[in-house]
């Protein structure tokens, strides 16, 4: 009969309109309450019907791969030896990767012998360019660049608000950690240690004295045995540098020294090209 | 005309079988392409016409996919057409190439072979300036008539031009930033090029809205009052429309009410993607990907990372991507089919008059897609998600959010437990809502049924691609005609439906939701299977810089929206390159449009946007 499809379409229309009563019934209206507990309710899996998210009121926690523009990661402030310190050792991996070519760094040198040092003098990202990919963090072999939770960087002026710098980058490691526990965790067991790569070599480097236990039994060592645990945020309590588990090989003193010997020689081209 | 008559019908149905046959027929015009990395054949321009007419005549090859130009300056300073033919009955690609004289490029036309050679010699002569004498309507298609050079070829630059190659030298060690703009090579001193007939672009007249469109009807003297003497009219739609889904401009001829052509016109959100492609490196790449068809960038991405992987399997050092891989890639595309589909219906009803509200009930559904993408992928539509041989990364164990300093409602959910009831649950839930508004409603039935009607000769005439292809019962789908990834082990079938109407096509779009469904129900126990397996074949992710072996490759994918293809040309040093040489972009939201024209013919003004809905396009893949 000409009108049943119309009809049955109509229903399921009103089934909809009716629905949204009953669910707004089955919850006790707690569903128009601005309450952190009511929020499953309004965003659960057996909700029915889209409800708005009353931002700026609430936000909604994005999940932890969630990326937005970079950020530097700096040592906490409480960290006994390298408070403040950033992780970045200016190495330009994450410049050289970025498709929109918004990073730039500037190596820090040493004032005194002119060599590079691990260490950026300045950094720079042009949020107005970031594509928001996330190669960056990605490909960082330190994990000293991460990508951030906060979306809300509208500003009244875009020539001066949006190159971010390196002291408008920078974040703590803790803040890291706060916003994905899981993948900072996960981080650390690839890492072996909760501290930067370089921190825990200083450490090493400082036990050096016996050098008995072979590298890849070290690098084992600090894994914890329950991956269910979370994180507590102690970053030196669980170092292994503490245990003085690692020591310091021979292999490592040439892989360093080669290394330094690779960046000089890379200045040395720079400042050609520069000048 | 053929320099010998063919010594015997085509016994051979290999790609092989039929160039041995092309190469007895033609034996002085066609030679094999043997550069390193090449495949395919070159063909004697002069000769073009005829073996075009042959290769889809007596060869069988009846579906243009792609045509497009590469400019080997430097490396045999010589300009070429690649063209990839296939059979509409499936099986591999019949590769093709023309070649001709850098400076003044002459390659006689096919539109009179394959209709849907037009736009795309039309976006040839445009960014390479390869001229195609036989051409209707050889135009400028994406930059605007009166622009200055053909913007692909590689002498070419672009303002703000850096450096022919990413990375940027300036980004570090000394990288001090400044922003381009600052830096403007024209600066306030413009100058134009003598060619420009600069009154034009003070020219106001309805005639100059219309110029270089070929339509045939005197603007000038249908707008005139006192003319009676003519009975058409000519209206513009758009650019700045709803109902064109971005930025797209149609030029309508009609006759009362009735439209007696249509001309799209496009390129308003061009910004020459595939030059981008050249400066970045093949890793670059893959964001820019998403950008394309923004509604399925999975898909998106599948198809540049097959094309990639396939140049890299030249090469010495690869790695073939793992089941779990594959397994990943296939729930993520099908997935995004999901949301391609869901959206597409659901705007196309907005278009035929049914308001935001089916599309609001389907966007429900999305909204959940969306939000394990992001937990996956770390974007709702950017998901940048592939990667040469391997993935971002694997499935987190929950989708969970921490509230924390920035944001503050949390949720947490078990990823498979989530995905399990989203898969057996949820979206066939949606669908059965979705047929039960829809499919049997009178109104919808009537605006749709033998509208935009496409004849199943037309459609691969046309190379249309996709439901547009699928709707006029040619049963061409790219995962059963030329299998990749894991697809030839999944049980599915090719959906199809012989009206080539606007209904027709949003029929194939329900059928092709069940299928993914079907599909994703075979992929999570693979997914339990697999569980733990490495995405990357030796465990540890790829290079940031992977050097590509030389050589070309062609991926494509069947996307929500049709055949997504990747040509790509590697060239360069012994050892490979770091960035390609040529990146172009088979998109099927550009050639789709080429049989828009004869779709409209004769139907009502209020149509033509339900046509333009049902073809289902996306400006960012139309423009690139």
């Amino acid at each position: 009969m000409y009108g049943t499809g119309l009809a049955k379409g109509l229903m399921l229309t009103l089934r909809h309109f009716v629905d949204s009563y009953i669910d707004d019934i089955r919850y006790g209206f707690r569903k128009y309450s601005h309450s952190v507990d009511n929020f499953g309710i309004r965003q659960g899996t057996q909700t029915k019907g889209v409800i708005t998210v009353q931002y700026p009121d609430e936000k909604v926690a994005v999940p932890e791969r969630f990326r937005f523009v970079p950020f530097l990661i700096v040592e906490d402030e409480d960290h006994p030896t390298r408070a403040g310190k950033d992780w970045c050792t200016s190495c330009g991996i994450c410049a050289k990767v970025c498709p929109p070519q918004c990073i730039w760094i500037v190596r820090g040198n040493d004032p005194d012998t002119g060599r590079p040092v691990p260490e950026p003098e300045a950094f720079f990202i042009d949020i107005d360019i970031c594509m928001n990919c996330g190669y960056c963090a990605e490909y960082c072999p330190f994990d000293a660049i991460k990508m951030d939770h906060d979306y809300e960087l509208a500003s009244y002026d875009r020539t001066t608000h949006h190159i971010h710098d390196k002291a408008r980058l920078s974040k703590p490691n803790s803040y890291w950690r706060s916003i994905a526990p899981t993948r900072a965790y996960e981080e650390m067991l690839a890492r072996g240690t909760w501290e930067h790569k370089d921190a825990a070599k200083e450490a090493r480097r400082g036990q050096s004295a016996s050098r008995s236990a072979p590298r890849p039994a070290a690098k084992a060592a600090p894994a914890p045995a329950k991956k269910e645990a979370q994180p507590t945020p102690a970053p030196a309590a669980q170092s292994p540098a503490a245990e003085g588990a690692t020591p310091w090989s021979e292999d490592d003193a040439k892989r360093e020294e080669r290394r330094r010997k690779a960046l000089e020689r890379k200045a040395r081209r720079a400042a050609k090209r520069g000048g | 005309m053929p320099t010998a008559a063919p010594d015997a019908p085509l016994t051979s149905t290999t790609i092989e079988g039929a160039i041995d046959h092309l190469r007895a027929t033609y034996p002085e015009a066609v030679r094999a392409d043997d550069r390193e990395g090449y495949g395919g054949i070159i063909v004697d321009s002069a000769q073009l016409l005829d073996i075009a007419r042959f290769i889809r005549d007596d060869l069988g090859f009846d579906y243009l996919s792609s045509a497009t130009a590469v400019d080997y300056l430097g490396a045999g300073d010589h300009m070429e057409m690649v063209y990839h033919a296939y059979r509409s009955r499936g099986g591999g690609a019949l590769v093709f190439k023309a070649q001709a004289e850098r400076e003044q490029p002459e390659i006689p036309s096919l539109v009179s072979v394959w209709r849907g050679a037009d736009f795309q010699e039309r976006e040839a002569w445009d960014l390479y300036g390869i001229h195609f004498p036989g051409h209707p309507n050889l135009t400028r298609i994406l930059m605007w008539e009166g622009f200055h050079g053909h913007p692909m070829r590689k002498d070419w630059r672009e303002a703000y031009y850096e450096e022919e190659q990413k990375p940027f030298d300036s980004r570090w060690p000394g990288g001090h930033v400044h922003r381009a703009e600052e830096k403007n090579v024209f600066g306030k001193n413009v100058s134009y090029p003598r060619e420009i007939d600069l009154s034009r672009l003070m020219d106001t007249s309805e005639s100059a809205v219309y110029q270089s469109l070929g339509l045939g009807v005197d603007v000038e003297r249908v707008m005139d009052k006192d003319g009676f003497e003519t009975n058409e009219l000519v209206v513009n739609m758009g650019p700045h429309h709803p109902s064109t889904h971005g930025v797209f401009r149609m030029v309508l001829t009609v006759d009362g009410e009735t439209v007696t052509s249509l001309e799209p016109v496009m390129g308003y959100l061009h910004r020459n993607h595939e030059k981008i492609g050249e400066r970045n490196t093949y890793l670059h790449n893959i964001p820019f990907t998403d950008r394309l068809d923004y509604i399925s960038s999975m898909g998106n991405n599948h198809g540049y990372v097959l094309a990639v992987e396939h140049l890299l399997s030249l090469g010495r050092r690869y790695n073939e991507p793992t089941y779990r891989c594959e397994t990943l890639r296939v729930m993520m595309v099908e997935l995004s089919r999901i949301v391609n589909h869901l959206w597409a219906i659901g705007f196309w009803l907005n278009d035929i008059g049914a308001f935001f509200t089916p599309v609001l009930y389907f966007i429900q559904e999305r909204e959940r897609i969306m939000d394990f993408f992001e937990a996956v992928a770390g974007s709702r539509m950017m998901c940048n998600y592939m990667r040469f041989g391997g993935l971002f990364a694997d499935l987190p164990e929950r989708i969970k959010s921490v509230s924390n300093l920035v944001n503050d409602r949390a949720r947490d959910y078990n990823t498979m437990q989530f995905l399990t009831e989203m898969v057996s649950e949820r979206i066939p839930r949606t669908i059965d809502e979705l047929e039960q508004l829809l499919t049997q409603n009178e109104i919808l039935i009537e605006r749709s049924v033998g509208v935009g009607v496409l004849s199943a000769a037309d459609a691969i005439n046309y190379s249309a691609a996709g439901p547009l292809l699928r709707g006029s019962g040619v049963p061409y789908d790219i995962r059963r005609a030329d299998p990749y990834s894991i697809y030839d082990e999944l049980d599915f079938d090719v959906a199809v439906e012989d009206a080539g109407d606007m209904y027709a096509r949003y029929l194939v779009r329900v059928k092709e939701l069940r299928e993914s469904v079907r599909i994703l129900r075979q992929i999570l126990p693979r997914l339990e299977a697999t569980q733990g397996e490495s995405i990357w074949a030796d465990g540890k992710p790829g290079a940031y810089a992977p050097r590509v072996p030389l050589g070309e490759a062609y991926g494509r994918v069947e996307n929500g929206k049709g055949e997504l293809g990747y040509y790509i040309v590697s060239a360069g040093g012994k050892s490979g390159t770091a960035n390609p040489w040529r990146y172009h972009v088979r998109a099927p939201s550009f050639i789709n449009l080429t049989p828009m024209g004869i779709m409209s013919q004769g139907h009502k003004v209020a149509d033509i946007v339900g046509i333009l809905g049902s073809i289902d396009i996306v400006l960012g893949e139309t423009d690139r």
